[in-house]
């Protein structure tokens, strides 16, 4: 039955892919036009400063923020690693144009070719910066690549709606090349692949082994509250548990988030760790309770979390997203025929 | 059974942190005001559509809690909370989504229920969402809440009709009853069902038409409570409804546009 009396929008659903995304990345307000930094939109210059954290490894910060027309998708951290024949990248940025930049940071550092870029998982932020890179270095696992593959294109067009004009040109790139857990070497660099999984379902970590350097992609968030739209709760908890074991840590650059060290090495994982299991304990006993999604929303955040970025919004996109599976399973452990 | 905390500890005191829901506002029952408070342009032709010559007011009274913002469309969990219209029998609540191309989603005759009620809404494009509720002396309290989305949740087929799971299980329904600390039930229903609006290229509308709440003492005929969804309500509906004090259920009985019957049965 159609509506004959009323128009038909022009706007359709955008494909699963896309609804993912905007619960990844929509912004809960529309950029103020007053708060562009002066020259920084109208340039769509980041204005990428890497970060030397220490011999040969380089960090570039993103905002803790959501994607938004101002920021044009910053709000993520990428890195690379500088060895004795050549770079390695880690995670590529969310647009064609922070790939350039990024790229054009990294000739500034080092002459030395880019013989490696690695995309620590499948969201878009770590990604779409690809294009900037030669083809035959682009790397991930291989559930990262058949995800890039199969969602990218979805992806990169809702970014051009979040981030307007700063995603000109991306498109999105899967990486050629797949990887294994264990040892690689590149550019001279001794790195350890670890795939683990839980905030997607393939996230790659990786360590450098001079330096103690652990990349931990999106598994760790640092003062950001973690991001859940291909989130298996359960498996991400269990994946932390691993890193805590890792040997040879000496400090953590987070997905988002300042990078950690000395006393505080623990902390981003402590965080993600906490804010995880208060949010499964938040569902579970909602749902045994009988509470209604609005009811569930309505309730307070923990007070540990008052210092946590993004906590209220990302508490609400995790709610309406995971709620309706825990309701459902506590529906059926009483539920009659 | 479980003993619980009280549910209705949200619904007459809603939190003030910073998750809260969007909440309804209007101005004072005492001073019926016909001004839409949403400031919506499709307000007046949805009026006359729905609510007909009836007197219709926007009272506060009526609350309905959704997320501000839903980034997905498909499914937008809505609250209506008319309890507060004490002393004042309740015979519907019917729910408008202003800007959807079919903008009626649900109509809920509450009966022996509490005006309460939850559900899962698809939503094409950022709108008001009403609840339009029907007192004993034929008028209309309107209550509502914006809901912004990224859109786009009433022109695509569902993932049911993609797919030959539903067809064994259609209309299989769960449901499931809570204790609540004014010795009432709370009740959740759980319906699979595609719910196609029909808007979707080459694929009819397909959606539930009536379920009605079952008395533990009464026999056929006479619910409690009947609910009547539309194209709107999102797939696999679920609902949560409120039972006072004394009156108990038995089951959930109904059908869709299709007559496809459904039936369960509330265990103790
Ligand atoms: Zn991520």
């Amino acid at each position: 039955m159609r509506a004959p009396s009323l128009p038909r929008p022009v706007l359709c659903r955008p494909r699963l892919a896309a609804l993912l995304l905007a619960a990844l990345l929509a912004p809960s307000l529309p950029a103020e036009a007053d708060t562009v930094v002066p020259g920084a939109a109208h340039a769509f210059d980041y204005r990428l400063q890497p970060r030397r954290i220490t011999d040969g490894v380089y960090v570039l910060i993103g905002r803790t923020e959501d994607f938004d027309t101002r920021n044009g998708g910053n709000i993520v951290n990428t890195g690379f690693l500088v060895g004795s024949s050549g770079v390695v990248v880690i995670d590529s940025g969310p647009s064609r144009r922070y790939g350039e930049q990024l790229r054009a940071a990294i000739a500034a550092v080092t002459p030395l070719p880019v013989v490696l870029t690695l995309n620590t998982h499948a969201h878009p932020d770590h990604f779409l910066g690809n294009q900037a890179f030669p083809a035959g270095t682009l790397a991930a696992l291989p559930a990262t690549r058949d995800a890039i593959a199969r969602e990218g294109e979805d992806l990169s067009a809702n970014l051009y709606r979040l981030a307007g004009d700063w995603m000109r040109g991306t498109e999105a790139r899967p990486p050629g090349r797949s990887l294994a857990p264990g040892r690689l070497h590149a550019g001279g660099r001794e790195l350890e692949l670890i795939a683990l999984d839980g905030h997607t379902g393939a996230d790659l970590l990786v360590l450098d082994r001079a330096s103690g350097t652990l990349f931990a992609g999106d598994l760790v968030f640092h003062d950001r509250a973690p991001t859940t739209p291909h989130a298996d709760l359960d498996h991400w908890l269990a994946a932390l548990e691993r890193i805590a074991t890792l040997d040879g840590v000496r400090q953590v650059v987070p997905g988002h988030g300042e990078v950690a060290s000395g006393t505080g090495l623990q902390t981003p994982l402590r965080q993600t760790q906490a804010w995880l299991r208060w949010l499964q304990q938040r569902l579970d006993t909602s749902a045994a309770q009988g509470l209604e999604t609005n009811e569930v929303l309505a309730l307070p955040l923990a007070a540990e979390f008052a210092t946590i970025a993004e906590a209220a919004t990302e508490y609400r996109r995790s709610v309406l997203r995971l709620y309706p599976q825990t309701e459902h399973k506590a529906l059926q452990q009483h539920g009659a025929r | 059974m479980l003993s619980i905390t009280p549910l209705t500890a949200h619904a007459t005191q809603p939190s003030s942190g910073p998750t809260t829901p969007a909440t309804s506002t209007a101005t004072s029952p005492e001073n019926p005001n016909t001004a839409d408070p949403l400031n919506s342009p499709r307000w007046d032709e949805l009026r006359r559509a729905w609510l007909g010559d009836a007197p219709a007011e926007f009272d506060s009274r009526v609350q309905v809690q959704a997320p501000a913002m839903a980034e997905d469309a498909l499914n937008v969990p809505v609250r209506v909370d008319a309890s507060r219209l004490r002393g004042q029998r309740v015979e519907e609540i019917l729910i408008l989504a202003d800007f959807n191309p079919i903008v009626r989603a649900l109509s809920y005759s509450p009966g022996s229920a509490e005006p309460v009620l939850g559900f899962r809404l698809k939503l094409q494009q950022s709108s008001p969402v009403r609840a339009a509720v029907r007192t004993a002396d034929g008028r209309w309290h309107v209550g509502g809440t914006w809901v912004a989305t990224t859109g786009g949740g009433c022109t695509l087929p569902s993932t049911g009709s993609a797919s030959p799971e539903w067809q064994r299980q259609l209309n299989h329904t769960e449901v499931r009853a809570w204790p609540r600390v004014d010795g009432g039930q709370r009740l959740k229903l759980r319906i699979v069902h595609p719910m196609d609006t029909g808007l979707a290229d080459g694929i009819p509308a397909f959606h539930l038409e009536e379920i009605s709440l079952l008395g533990k003492e009464a026999p056929t005929g006479a619910a409690l409570a009947v609910l009547r969804p539309y194209e709107p309500v999102a797939e696999n509906p679920v609902f949560t409804l409120d039972l006072p004090a004394g009156v108990v259920a038995s089951g959930v009985s109904g059908r869709d546009n299709n007559g496809n019957r459904l039936t369960a049965e509330l265990r103790p």
